[in-house]
C-alpha cells in the first residue's frame, strides 16, 4: 500500500465501515482487499459451524447448577433447514427439567447462529445480570444447543420458571462475528408469540453493548415485567430511555 | 367441472416409451397420476403437482410440500407436462374470493394475447418458448396472456440453461431519468447503505459506485431507520448529489410505501416509490400492504411527473419464501407465489423489479445451487410476465453459499439479460448484514461480456472520464478525482 498518501479515497474512509477506495486491477479486486473479505467471510462462518464447547462455558457459569439439553435438530445441517426443530426439545430432553422448586428467572443459554458469540460473551452476561437480580430466585441454567430463541419457551415452563433470559448468539456479520442476543419472555409456555418478548441485541466488543450495560437492561426489563405480569409490546412504552426493541427480527429466532 | 373435463383430455393421452420405461399418464376423476417405472403417482391437487414438480429447495420441504423422491419429482414433471396451460386459468391455486392476487390475476387476463399458446400442454409451451418460433415480438405480445402460474409450471420443466435461453430473448424496455432494458446494456443500482444513515458515509459509498459506472438504474438506499423524517433527509440529500452532478439517475429510498405517499404529499423530492411485494394477499398483509396502497402510490408518484425519458415511477423487491416466513402460503409451492408476486408488480408499470434472492436465509434456499437456481427462474418468470426483472445477487452468512456461486449467478444473469443487478461496496452490505454483488462485479460483468450502462448514463460517463467509448472503465482515476473534488 505505498500509494495510500496519494489515494484519493482515504480521507472519505474515514467517515463509513463501508469497503470504499479498495482500488482496482481493470475490473478485478486487488489481492489484498480480496483476501481481507474472505477472511471476514470464512469468521463468519467458522462462528456458525463451530459446535460450542459446552464444558467449558459450564466451568465459567460455576457456582451456577447447569443442564445440558439439546434441540430437536440432529446437527447443523437440520438446525439451518428446520428452524422449527430449533424450537423444542429433543425427544426425552425435557425430563432433566422437571421435579425442581420453582424459580422467578431462568437463564437459557442457546447456540443459536454464532456459538462464538456464545462461548465469548454468555457467562459474564449471566453473571453480571445475576448480581443484579438479588432478591429473586434463580434457577438453574440451561445450555441448549442446535437451539433457536423459541426453546426457552419449553425449558422456562418444564423449570417451572415466571420468566426465562435467553442468551443466544446472533446472525454473524462480516464485521462482527459474535453479536449476542438477549430475549426476555414472561409466562414461558410453548406456543408464545415473539411480539411476546423483548429483545436486547448486539452484545459484543466491538463497538456493541457492554456486558454491564446488558446486565442493567436485563435487570430492569425482568423486574418491570415481573411486577407487571407481561413482556413484548405491553412493555416497550414504559422502557424509557432504553433501546429496546421487541420483534426478534434476527435469524436465530 | 370444466376443470375436470380439461384434465381428463390432457390426461387421456398415453405416452410412449421414456428411458426404455412404459409410462402413462392419466385421470382418474378424483386425483392427477402416473405411472412411472411400474409404480404409480399419485398427486391429489394441481397445487401438489406444482409444488412436488419443483427442484428441490429447503423451504418447500419446511413446508412439507417438497417431493419424497427424485423419481416422484420426476413423475409430477411428466403430468405437468402434460397438463393444458388453460387448466391454470380453470382450476385457481387459491380461490377468487378469498385472494385480491387472485382476482387481479384473473381480471387482468389477457384472453386475446393468450391465444397463440392457449391449445397448448404446458410440455409444448416449454418446446415452442425454446423454438425459433418463440420470436423477441412474439414473446412481448404473449405476455399479457400469461398468468403467473402459467410461468411457474413451464419453468418447472426447464434446465437452467433453458432459463437463460428464453430470457435472453425477452426485452422490456422501461424509463424514467434513463432508459433500462435495452440490448446489449446491464443497468445496476448503487446501494450505499449505513447503519446509521450517516449522510457523509452514504454519500461516501455513493461517489465509489459512480466512479465504477454504477447507479444507471437507480441509487437505492435502505435506511437503518424506517421512518418519514430519515427517508426525507435522505431524498433531499441524494437529490441534491443528483443535481451537483447532473448525473443522469433516479433515487430512491426504500421505505414503506405508505411512507412515500406522505413523503409525497409533503413535498419531498420522490423519484420512485418503493415496497416489497409478495404472491397471496395474506403475505401481502404481513408486508402491510394492499393493492389499493400501490394504485393510490402509484397515481401519487404519476402525478409528480418527474422522469424525463419515461414515467415508470414504481420499484418492487420480491424474493422466494417470502410468503412461508408470514406463513401465509396456501400451501403452494414458494416458486409458484413467487411469479404470482410479479401479476402484482406487473399492474404498476414499475421501472425495475427484483428478487432478493438469497437474502431470506437457508431455510427457503440452502445453498448456492439452489440459490442459482432460484435467481434464474425468478428473472425467466419476471421477464415472461412482461416484467424490468433484475436480482440482487447475494447470501447470508449461514447459508452454504459463498462469492463464487455469486460470481456463477451474476454471469449467468447477465446473459439472460436481467434488467439490473444490485452493487455495495466491496460487496458487504454493512447495514443489512449480507453479501451482494461488489461495484468491481458490475464492471467485470459490463468488460468481460460487452455490455454497457444505460444510454443516457453512459454519456455522462464518458464526459466525466469515468470510461471509454466501449463502456470500459478508464485505468486512470481522473474521474474518480472529479467526483471527489467536486463533492468537497
Amino acid at each position: 500500500m505505498s500509494d495510500v498518501v496519494k489515494d484519493p479515497w482515504a480521507k472519505l474512509r474515514d467517515v463509513t465501515p463501508a469497503r470504499i477506495g479498495l482500488g482496482r486491477n481493470g475490473a478485478g479486486l486487488p489481492t489484498g482487499a480480496n483476501l481481507e473479505f474472505q477472511f471476514a467471510h470464512a469468521r463468519a462462518r467458522d462462528a456458525v459451524h463451530s459446535a460450542l464447547d459446552v464444558a467449558a462455558l459450564e466451568a465459567e457459569l460455576a457456582p451456577f447448577e447447569v443442564i445440558r439439553v439439546t434441540s430437536a435438530a440432529m446437527d447443523r445441517a437440520s438446525y439451518l433447514r428446520r428452524p422449527d426443530l430449533g424450537r423444542k426439545l429433543g425427544a426425552g430432553e425435557a425430563e432433566k427439567l422437571n421435579a425442581r422448586p420453582p424459580c422467578d428467572v431462568a437463564f437459557v443459554i442457546a447456540d443459536g447462529l454464532s456459538s462464538a458469540a456464545v462461548q465469548a460473551h454468555a457467562a459474564a452476561v449471566v453473571h453480571a445480570a445475576s448480581e443484579k437480580l438479588d432478591g429473586l430466585t434463580l434457577g438453574p441454567v440451561t445450555i441448549a444447543t442446535q437451539a433457536r430463541v423459541a426453546i426457552g419457551d419449553e425449558i422456562g415452563a418444564a423449570l417451572g420458571a415466571r420468566l426465562v433470559v435467553l442468551l443466544v448468539g446472533e446472525r454473524p456479520g462480516l464485521t462482527v462475528a459474535d453479536s449476542l442476543g438477549a430475549y426476555l419472555t414472561y409466562a414461558p409456555t410453548p406456543g408464545t408469540k415473539d411480539s411476546q418478548r423483548n429483545c436486547l441485541s448486539n452484545i459484543h466488543g466491538k463497538g456493541g453493548m457492554s456486558y454491564g450495560q446488558a446486565a442493567a437492561k436485563i435487570a430492569w426489563l425482568t423486574r418491570a415485567a415481573l411486577e407487571r405480569g407481561v413482556t413484548g409490546t405491553g412493555l416497550k412504552e414504559e422502557s424509557g430511555s432504553l433501546e429496546i426493541e421487541n420483534a426478534p427480527l434476527i435469524d436465530g429466532a | 367441472m370444466s376443470a375436470h373435463l380439461s384434465k381428463s383430455r390432457a390426461f387421456a393421452v398415453a405416452r410412449g416409451k421414456v428411458s426404455g420405461r412404459t409410462t402413462e399418464t392419466r385421470h382418474d376423476m378424483s386425483a392427477y397420476s402416473c405411472t412411472l417405472g411400474g409404480e404409480n403417482f399419485r398427486f391429489k391437487t394441481l397445487a401438489e403437482v406444482m409444488a412436488k414438480a419443483t427442484p428441490a429447495r429447503s423451504g418447500d420441504a419446511l413446508a412439507g410440500l417438497m417431493a419424497e423422491s427424485d423419481v416422484e419429482r420426476v413423475a409430477a414433471q411428466m403430468v405437468l407436462a402434460d397438463l393444458p396451460l388453460k387448466v391454470f386459468l380453470e382450476e385457481l391455486l387459491i380461490p377468487y374470493n378469498s385472494d385480491e392476487v387472485t382476482r387481479l390475476i384473473v381480471d387482468s387476463h389477457d384472453a386475446a394475447a393468450f391465444a397463440p399458446v392457449s391449445h397448448m400442454t404446458v410440455g409444448q409451451f416449454r418446446d415452442w418458448l425454446l423454438s425459433d418460433a418463440a420470436t423477441p415480438a412474439a414473446l412481448a405480445a404473449l405476455a399479457p396472456g400469461l398468468m403467473p402460474e402459467m410461468a411457474a409450471a413451464v419453468s418447472k420443466l426447464m434446465r437452467n440453461r433453458d432459463l437463460i435461453a428464453v430470457a435472453r430473448k425477452i426485452t422490456v424496455v422501461t424509463a424514467f431519468r434513463t432508459t433500462l432494458g435495452l440490448e446489449g446494456r446491464i443497468g445496476s443500482r448503487l446501494q450505499p447503505n449505513h447503519p446509521a444513515d450517516d449522510l457523509k458515509g452514504i454519500v461516501a459509498s455513493t461517489l465509489d459506485g459512480l466512479s465504477y459506472a454504477v447507479g444507471d438504474a437507480v441509487i437505492g438506499i435502505n435506511p437503518a431507520t424506517d421512518n418519514i423524517p430519515t427517508a426525507m433527509t435522505l431524498l433531499s440529500m441524494l437529490d441534491d448529489l443528483r443535481a451537483r452532478y447532473d448525473i443522469p439517475t433516479q433515487s430512491c429510498v426504500l421505505t414503506h410505501v405508505t411512507n412515500s405517499i406522505e413523503i409525497i404529499e409533503r413535498g419531498a423530492p420522490l423519484d420512485l416509490v418503493f415496497q416489497s411485494v409478495a404472491g397471496t394477499q395474506a403475505a401481502n398483509e404481513g408486508f402491510g400492504v394492499t393493492l389499493a396502497m400501490l394504485k393510490e402510490a402509484h397515481e401519487a408518484a404519476l402525478s409528480l411527473g418527474r422522469g424525463t425519458v419515461g414515467q415508470n415511477v414504481m420499484y418492487f423487491e420480491t424474493g422466494q419464501g417470502s410468503a412461508l416466513s408470514a406463513d401465509a402460503h396456501h400451501g403452494i409451492d414458494q416458486q409458484t407465489l413467487e411469479a404470482r408476486a410479479y401479476a402484482v408488480c406487473r399492474a404498476y408499470d414499475p421501472l425495475i423489479v427484483n428478487t432478493v434472492v438469497g437474502f431470506i436465509g437457508p431455510e427457503y434456499l440452502y445453498d448456492g445451487k439452489e440459490i442459482i437456481r432460484a435467481g434464474l427462474e425468478d428473472v425467466f418468470c419476471g421477464k415472461l410476465l412482461g416484467l424490468p426483472m433484475g436480482c440482487d445477487v447475494c447470501y447470508t452468512n449461514h447459508a452454504e453459499a459463498d462469492q463464487n456461486d455469486m460470481d456463477v449467478l451474476m454471469t449467468l444473469l447477465a446473459n439472460a439479460r436481467a434488467q439490473f443487478l444490485i452493487g455495495v461496496p466491496g460487496a458487504d452490505d454493512i447495514m443489512l448484514n449480507y453479501q451482494s454483488l461488489s461495484f468491481h462485479d458490475i464492471a467485470y460483468l459490463r468488460n468481460a461480456l460487452g455490455l454497457k450502462a444505460a444510454p443516457e448514463f453512459e454519456a455522462w460517463l464518458e464526459v466525466m472520464g469515468l470510461v471509454n467509448e466501449s463502456g470500459h472503465l478508464l485505468q486512470s482515476d481522473l474521474g474518480a478525482q472529479r467526483l471527489l473534488e467536486a463533492a468537497q
